[in-house]
């Protein structure tokens, strides 16, 4: 079960938010703007302090109410995924791998978007609600 | 003195320079769709640099399809039907709409339609062109149509076929609508 999807950049600041259901709090603008920033900081720290070399940041943050995953892109690009405890990493990966397959289509090649701020795009919008609902189903 | 190996045909020779190459059709002939994407994207960007306001910007695609069009014209008159020319309107509306579709997008057009209160119009649609599947306007330039490429690639080969045309509509996202001028008739 999907509950939310946030995107952030290079930087750390948070380009896109979306919630599925309405199993979340509500969160005003500026509290997700701080979770991105304070997500981007634990996930560098995170791999420094990793007792394994060559580790990357964290990847699945678990708790009672909720799951977060994580995908770090090549350019740096991180795609967390809010879900309930009970979804498992393979379902978590295929729909991560969906979002960044939309995010490559309809935000990068769209010639009206500028890099690295806010994504602001109505088809990229619908098809993550339509993946997200065929995820939730 | 005993020659060198030869080169191995594929891995080592070099491409031959474009105006060498065979002009038959070879299986190599599809582009990916994503490539195609970005290189339409940044046409677009150049364009938007380069030009003043909405219109200027749809005259300037519409200048890269008319060379786009002017080009496939000939090498699919080339490829398909030699020594062929269509000097009639409705054969020509009708080779666009199918081969020169199926040629550039991989699909015939959706539909040819006689404009209704124009004697002259005529209009071609396509409800998903894929070179803009990947583009959302916004909202300021909503008047903006990226058709305006592939209604210079229609209107290049109308003209190269020798029927004088001027593009009327272009809806966004779907039809391109042409007054096309049969000079025939007029006459």
């Amino acid at each position: 079960m999907l509950h939310a999807l946030l995107v952030i950049n290079k930087a750390g600041g948070l380009i896109y938010n979306r919630d599925f259901t309405d199993g979340l709090a509500k969160l005003t603008s500026n509290e997700y703007l701080v979770l991105a920033g304070t997500f981007h900081g634990v996930h560098a720290i995170t791999s420094r302090i990793s007792p394994v070399p060559n580790s990357s940041g964290m990847e699945v943050l678990e708790t009672d109410a909720f799951k977060i995953f994580c995908f770090q892109t090549l350019t740096g690009v991180k795609f967390l995924l809010i879900t309930d405890p009970a979804t498992s990493q393979s379902n978590a990966d295929l729909a991560t791998r969906k979002v960044y397959e939309l995010y490559a289509d309809y935000v990068m090649k769209n010639p009206f978007y500028n890099p690295e701020m806010p994504i602001r795009i109505e088809l990229f919008d619908a098809n993550v609600v339509r993946v997200a609902r065929t995820t939730n189903a | 003195m005993s020659q060198q190996a030869t080169r191995s045909s594929s891995s080592h020779a070099k491409r031959p320079p474009i105006l060498e190459r065979n002009l038959a059709k070879g299986r190599s002939n599809e582009v990916s769709l994503s490539a195609l994407a970005f290189l339409f994207c940044e046409m677009l960007s150049y364009a938007t640099k380069k030009s003043s306001g909405i219109q200027d910007m749809e005259k300037k695609l519409s200048d890269f399809g008319y060379r786009v069009g002017l080009r496939t014209l000939e090498l699919i008159i080339f490829r398909d039907r030699p020594g062929r020319r269509d000097t009639r309107l409705l054969n020509v509306l009708t080779f666009i709409h199918s081969t020169v579709w199926k040629t550039l997008f991989g699909k015939p057009a959706d539909a040819l339609e006689k404009g209704t209160d124009n004697e002259d119009e005529y209009m071609i649609s396509d409800n998903e062109p894929n070179v803009t599947k990947f583009i959302a306007v916004p909202k300021e330039m909503s008047q903006l149509s990226c058709g305006a490429f592939i209604g210079g690639i229609v209107e290049a080969v109308l003209d190269g076929s020798g029927f004088v045309s001027a593009p009327s509509d272009f809806t966004p996202r779907t039809k391109v609508s042409y007054n096309v001028y049969d000079l025939g008739r007029q006459s």
